[in-house]
């Protein structure tokens, strides 16, 4: 009985096997990076479903991986959580010479995290406040930057113990983006990449390590992905947005960061939204975006991904918020289905 | 052998010469040979190769900062400046501290259960040692987070200053993670290696070793201590450098406890980076040569550590045994 099973599951599969190797299909190529990964597995896998002769594999290998592999040729295109610099575009084109474009995918944001000891609620961080702590000028809980913003909350005179992500990421990007622009301090002492020479802190791996270092760390402060926090039911900070006012971060106040900036949006979307205008943005989101070779010689691949990009623009969206990614905004939607015509 | 013999039938009838190549084909000999050749040189070559690739990749990185590479101590990725010393002073201490407790324990449990616990009790514990050699990294680095990492903050550091703090390595905020707290993880790590094979070599040793020492009256412990391992010292030292060889090149577990922070402190307490953990960690999102560049002459510095001690390793095998024949 178990004999014959087994072998009907065989044949079956061989079957199966066979039908898919007899239409083949049109394989498309991508690589990049890891923060999107959840939403694109199954925006390809949907699409897949829905258009059976384009598969879209994607592999998750970080955002500069996934730049190198695009510059080489090695896949059809790459993704990112920070858009590609000059150098970069140079790079592109010296070696594959067509230039590359940009499509914002979904937006994410970095939130802080923090345990400082019997405080139980939502603290507001000024931007001064975060820009000062992660320099390491302001190394007390009760320092007047953070206990001003916080009226009524008894902050203890204890130690912060900064804590940032070790391993290369977006998230980081975003976060020293942020307070690059918030402090000039900073954007000369430091800067902005996925990874930074850190003035003061410890350093965890992924969001899992940062949230398992500050929880266990009293007076540790750090920042995680939006979605993170969301899944795992963590407390988090609010943060003072370039309006003044405190901003707690979820779906909606990341788009609202996305409007804000939309309106000043250069015709390549190589923009940062981080301390965006807008009374409700939050101030430490981002784009991420997908990059796209300007020719795409092969015409049936070309198609698909256009094809794609369509979808993803418009029913795709539709799939954010069950991934606790926030939507694009319409103006930025609509700027985008115009330029993917570019594509030739 | 029963297939290649029979593969070459047709050919055996044909004797020409005393032992022509085919023939010792046939026989098998001559098969062996090259297999076994063509594996030993696999080694080789890809030992070569990836030297070779370290080498080629890391061209601009070791241009750019020739050997100010190996004691400046910035690594910054958005100016473009990088110095592998903090790295390399991680790697070492917690390598180090991570031998300098796990030598002795290994050693002390492998003298017991190969000389003195019943046999019985020895197969059985050298399968669970053998388990625990098996036990992936990410799982000693999660044990580490949440079990030592506390432990560390609250007992261990609060102790040892109360008991060393008189000296620098003992001084300082301790915040759980660090060079300490990484030597300790790596040390569970590589005791059971160096249990395993310890004991396996104890046991090799001919049993008349041990009559004659004791026959001559030494006790059962001067018959191991004076003739059982100093017969067996070359594959203890084995056993030690493959530990070493682990603790140098452990990433997963290292980069969860040790605090990542590429900075040079005299205490123990203050967090550290090593290199394994820093290319893991920042390599897939490396953006611009000369950081993906400096990243791979990290890789080439490791390998140059690892091949350096390895060579005094032999060195000092070499020294001890002239010592112990004159």
């Amino acid at each position: 009985m178990m004999k014959r099973f087994a072998l009907a599951t065989l044949l079956l599969s061989l079957v199966a096997a066979g039908a898919v190797m007899a239409d083949a299909p049109i394989l498309i190529n991508a690589a990049g990076a890891t923060f999107p990964y959840p939403i694109y597995s199954k925006w390809f896998d949907v699409y897949r479903q829905k258009n059976p002769a384009i598969q879209i594999n994607y592999a998750s290998v970080g955002s500069g991986a996934g730049i190198a592999q695009m510059t080489n040729g090695t896949v059809d295109f790459g993704a990112s959580d920070g858009p590609m610099n000059d150098e970069q575009m140079k790079n592109f084109k010296d070696k594959r010479g067509v230039a590359v474009l940009h499509f914002p995918t979904v937006l994410g944001a970095a939130v802080p995290t923090y345990n400082v000891p019997n405080v139980k609620v939502d603290l507001n961080f000024t931007q001064k406040a975060l820009a000062g702590i992660y320099l390491g000028t302001i190394t007390k809980w009760n320092d007047p930057e953070i206990t001003g913003a916080n009226k009524g909350v008894n902050l203890p005179a204890a130690d912060i113990v900064v804590v940032h992500r070790s391993d290369g990421s977006g998230t980081t990007y975003i976060w020293t983006d942020f307070l690059s622009k918030v402090s000039p301090e900073w954007a000369k002492k430091v800067g902005t990449k996925t990874s930074v020479n850190w003035p003061v802190g410890l350093g965890g791996k992924g969001n899992e390590g940062v949230s398992g270092l500050v929880k266990q760390t009293p007076g540790a402060i750090g920042y995680v992905e939006l979605i993170y926090v969301i899944q795992n039911n963590m407390t988090y900070g609010q943060v003072q947005n370039a309006d003044g006012k405190f901003i707690k971060a979820d779906l909606a106040s990341v788009s609202a960061a996305a409007a804000g900036a939309a309106k000043s949006m250069p015709d390549d979307f190589r923009v940062s939204i981080t301390n965006a205008p807008g009374p409700t943005a939050y101030p430490i989101s981002s784009f991420t975006w997908l990059l796209i070779p300007a020719k795409i010689g092969d015409a049936t691949k070309r198609d698909a991904i256009k094809g794609f990009l369509k979808w993803m623009l418009t029913d795709g969206q539709g799939y954010n918020e069950g991934l606790q990614y926030a939507k694009l905004p319409k103006l930025v939607v609509d700027k985008e289905l115009k330029a993917i015509s570019q594509i030739q | 052998m029963a297939t290649a013999s029979s593969t070459f039938e047709p050919a055996a009838p044909i004797h020409t010469g005393p032992r022509s190549f085919l023939r010792r084909l046939t026989d098998g000999d001559e098969i062996a040979h090259l297999i076994t050749l063509v594996f030993a040189s696999s080694i080789l070559l890809v030992t070569f190769l990836l030297l070779y690739r370290l080498w080629a990749d890391s061209a601009d990185a070791r241009h750019q900062f020739g050997w100010h590479f190996f004691y400046t101590s910035t690594w910054d990725p958005v100016s473009g400046d990088f110095g592998a010393l903090p790295f390399i002073y991680g790697t070492l201490v917690t390598s180090a501290l991570a031998l300098l407790i796990a030598v002795p324990l290994g050693l002390g449990a492998a003298i017991f259960l190969a000389e003195l616990a019943p046999r019985k009790i020895s197969d059985s514990l050298a399968f669970l040692i053998d388990l625990l050699a098996a036990v992936p990294s990410v799982i000693y680095g999660l044990l580490g987070i949440f079990v030592l990492v506390p432990l560390m903050r609250t007992v261990v550091a609060p102790f040892l200053k109360a008991t060393l703090g008189f000296l620098p390595l003992f001084q300082g905020p301790s915040y759980g993670v660090g060079l300490l707290t990484a030597g300790l993880v790596l040390s569970i790590m590589v005791v059971p290696f160096i249990i395993s094979v310890s004991r396996e070599v104890l046991l090799s040793v001919p049993s008349d070793q041990r009559e004659a020492a004791l026959s001559l009256g030494a006790t059962r412990w001067e018959a191991t201590w004076k003739v059982v391992v100093p017969f067996a010292r070359t594959g203890i030292f084995g056993s030690v450098f493959l530990a070493l060889a682990r603790a140098l090149g452990e990433t997963m577990a290292v980069t969860m406890v040790i605090g990542n922070d590429p900075r040079i402190a005299s205490s123990l307490f203050a967090p550290g980076y090593s290199i394994a953990a820093v290319i893991a960690n920042e390599f897939s999102e490396a953006v611009g040569n000369l950081y993906v560049q400096s990243l791979i002459e990290l890789a080439l510095v490791l390998f140059l550590i690892t091949f350096i001690l390895n060579g005094l390793a032999r060195i000092l095998i070499v020294a001890t045994q002239q010592k112990g024949m004159s």
